[in-house]
């Protein structure tokens, strides 16, 4: 599967943003795990804000950054995001309430238990009415969603905006679901070079695992936070180089792509 | 699109579990919502819970995804020779050859809601509880995937109530750019607190078997099941498969988490783009199975889309009233109903509905009218404005 890619974003433990990032991420600059916060994204009507999670948050923020790299209108593309298990501060407040002796649940609770509730937080703040998924493959989530998106490009020939997210667990589903950081990635992918393509990417899937070679700090980010599997392709669009490399997915299989810039991604 | 063959399906509800069952059913048109009687609950609502779920077992291998959604899961496999078609397509195409592609919204959640009931006095979870098998909204594809030995691209589609609709086109654009030759989609929802009160708090549950597009219509019944379906391309006459899956038409509302628009414009454009990717003109459609949930909002906006879609030429029904709203189960389970009525020639009225709403004007069955449907669509949206229209055909 072919596509162009066009914009990025990136919000992580000492990743704040693509553009800060980029040294660090091409192994220039050291990487220094510093926590990260996500402030509700001022495209949404006040009162929508305020009902935000971190992963509503999250995903709003790296999927803004991502169309504004682009220069893409947000409302002009479909959206694929993709989660290894939603928001766990909700889902932790859900089952609380519901293991207490008064079950009543907020509304607002409620309608953001949903696994796509960044892909309706998304339609509202943008008005994008073009098609939305929202996918979960465990840890394979990124790679998952990767897949998708590229056969959206390939299929519909129509641009595509990919967004995967994951937040910490509070506990006790932290101690059977470690989660290490939050991190979010999102890319822009179309289906024609234009002005604004960076590089083509070439996705498939592989019957093998192979291991990235990430820059320090980088590698444990990288096994901690399924959505931080899109490391090894940050790194190598940070180093703006061809290469291919390969990023976990199911059981035993890997996801190659293969990257090709176009222009100093700037 | 290209047109996908319908090759085997399998459908488990609060009717029955399997094809005969369900269809005896719809027919009479006898509902399978009764008052709540699910675990600890205490609302006063109807559901439809499934009989027999607590009986299924999972293989021993699998035993750490055992619980009420696997269980459901699991009942759909073994039902409608579902099983042996995904075993004969392994065989056919090769392990790595199929792609699953499930939904549901909720999965095992009700497996962590027991779980957190069940901590010690320093909030640990009790040790017998596996996340990642039971909690986790892959659990579902992870349990499909290796119960059948399956090697190829796998995910789950959680897109609340419009899921198992969705997977439909996941499926469509694999087999499309050959990452998989055939696709098992399905989805599965069992009956859960987090529902059950969530819809609560939103002030949407029916308390009496809710009434699709009835003027008294007071709210959803929440339900549970299970529907699977195998894919492939089709070929002329040689799957025998009967119906085709014509096209698949996604969109957004881009309105609000919880409420659909009132326009249904996000309904209308879903509608639209399953014809425009079938190359089908509306008035070809013979029957529509709605969305229906029989909320307010649900049904004047539904209606809306369809009169800009159809007119009030076409004849409609949701069969909620008889089913329940099994939420991310519900797309796909509608889907084989759409699928049946086109294969043994009936227009499945709706249930429980007494006196339509005169500000509906689409041709909604309350009673049975007859018709040999060849082309049909089946409507499903969701909370976050999901929204996916899937068009149906008989085998040229």
């Amino acid at each position: 599967m072919h596509a162009w890619l066009e914009g990025i974003g990136v919000i992580g433990p000492g990743l704040k943003g693509w553009r800060a990032s980029q040294s660090v991420l091409a192994g220039t600059q050291p990487y220094f795990h510093e926590p990260v916060s996500v402030a509700a994204s001022d495209w949404l009507p006040p009162a929508e804000r305020r009902r935000t999670g971190t992963s509503v948050r999250l995903a709003l923020a790296v999927g803004r950054e991502a169309c504004e790299h682009s220069g893409r209108v947000p409302r002009s593309l479909a959206t694929v995001f993709t989660s290894s298990g939603g928001d766990g501060d909700n889902q932790h407040a859900i089952c609380e309430t519901l293991a207490s002796d008064v079950r009543d649940l907020s509304p607002t609770r409620f309608h953001n238990s949903v696994h796509n509730a960044p892909a309706g937080y998304w339609g509202v703040a943008t008005g994008a009415m073009e098609s939305s998924t929202t996918l979960c493959a465990y840890d394979a989530s990124f790679a998952a969603g990767l897949i998708e998106a590229m056969a959206w490009v390939a299929v519909e020939r129509q641009p595509v905006l990919l967004v995967a997210y994951d937040t910490p667990y509070p506990e006790p589903l932290r101690s059977v679901r470690p989660i290490v950081a939050i991190f979010g990635v999102a890319f822009v992918l179309a289906p024609a070079r234009t002005d604004r393509s960076i590089a083509t990417l070439d996705v498939d899937v592989r019957p093998t695992v192979s291991k990235a070679d990430l820059p320090e700090g980088l590698a444990a980010l990288c096994e901690g936070v399924p959505a931080a599997r899109s490391l090894p392709l940050l790194c190598a669009l940070a180093r703006a180089l061809a290469a291919e490399v390969s990023i976990d997915y199911l059981d035993g299989m890997s996801v190659s792509a293969v990257i090709e810039p176009l222009r100093p991604t700037d | 699109m290209q047109p996908l063959a319908l090759i085997a399906s399998s459908l488990v509800t609060c009717l029955g579990a399997g094809r005969a069952e369900n269809v005896a059913a719809l027919r009479a048109r006898r509902t399978g919502l009764a008052p709540c009687a699910f675990e600890t609950v205490t609302l006063d609502t109807c559901v439809g819970e499934v009989r027999g779920v607590d009986q299924v077992r999972v293989a021993d291998r699998l035993r750490h995804f055992d619980g009420r959604n696997i269980r459901l899961a699991q009942l759909g496999l073994e039902t409608d020779g579902l099983w042996r078609a995904v075993v004969a397509a392994r065989e056919r195409h090769g392990a790595d050859r199929i792609g699953v592609f499930l939904a549901t919204s909720t999965s095992g959640i009700l497996e962590t809601e027991l779980a957190y009931r069940g901590r010690d006095a320093a909030g640990r979870l009790p040790p017998g509880f596996h996340y990642r098998e039971t909690h986790n909204t892959y659990s579902l594809a992870d349990y499909v995937r290796r119960g059948f030995e399956l090697a190829g691209p796998a995910v789950v589609v959680s897109a609340a109530c419009a899921s198992s609709a969705k997977v439909f086109g996941n499926a469509a654009r694999a087999i499309a750019v050959g990452l998989c030759d055939a696709a098992l989609v399905g989805g599965v929802d069992s009956l859960c607190l987090t529902t059950l009160y969530g819809f609560h708090s939103l002030g949407v549950l029916a308390r009496r078997p809710c009434r699709p597009f009835d003027a008294g219509r007071d709210g959803i019944s929440i339900s549970e099941g299970a529907g699977f379906v195998l894919l492939e391309k089709a070929r002329h006459g040689a799957s025998g498969a009967r119906v085709h899956l014509l096209g698949v038409g996604e969109s957004s509302d881009a309105h609000h988490m919880s409420t659909p628009h009132p326009d249904g414009a996000g309904a209308r454009m879903a509608m639209q783009r399953a014809l425009a990717s079938a190359q089908i003109a509306p008035d070809r459609i013979d029957y529509v199975n709605l969305h229906g949930t029989a909320s307010r909002s649900n049904d004047s906006s539904e209606d809306a889309a369809m009169m800009a879609v159809f007119g009030a030429a076409t004849p409609c029904s949701s069969t909620k009233g008889l089913t329940g709203h099994a939420l991310g189960a519900a797309g796909v389970i509608e889907a084989i109903i759409t699928a049946i009525a086109l294969e043994d020639g009936f227009l499945p009225a709706g249930a429980n509905t007494l006196a339509r709403d005169p500000a509906l004007r689409a041709d909604y069955l309350v009673e049975p009218r007859a018709g040999t449907p060849r082309i049909a669509m089946s409507n499903s949206f969701g909370f976050g404005g999901a929204n996916c229209s899937l068009l149906l055909g008989l085998a040229p």
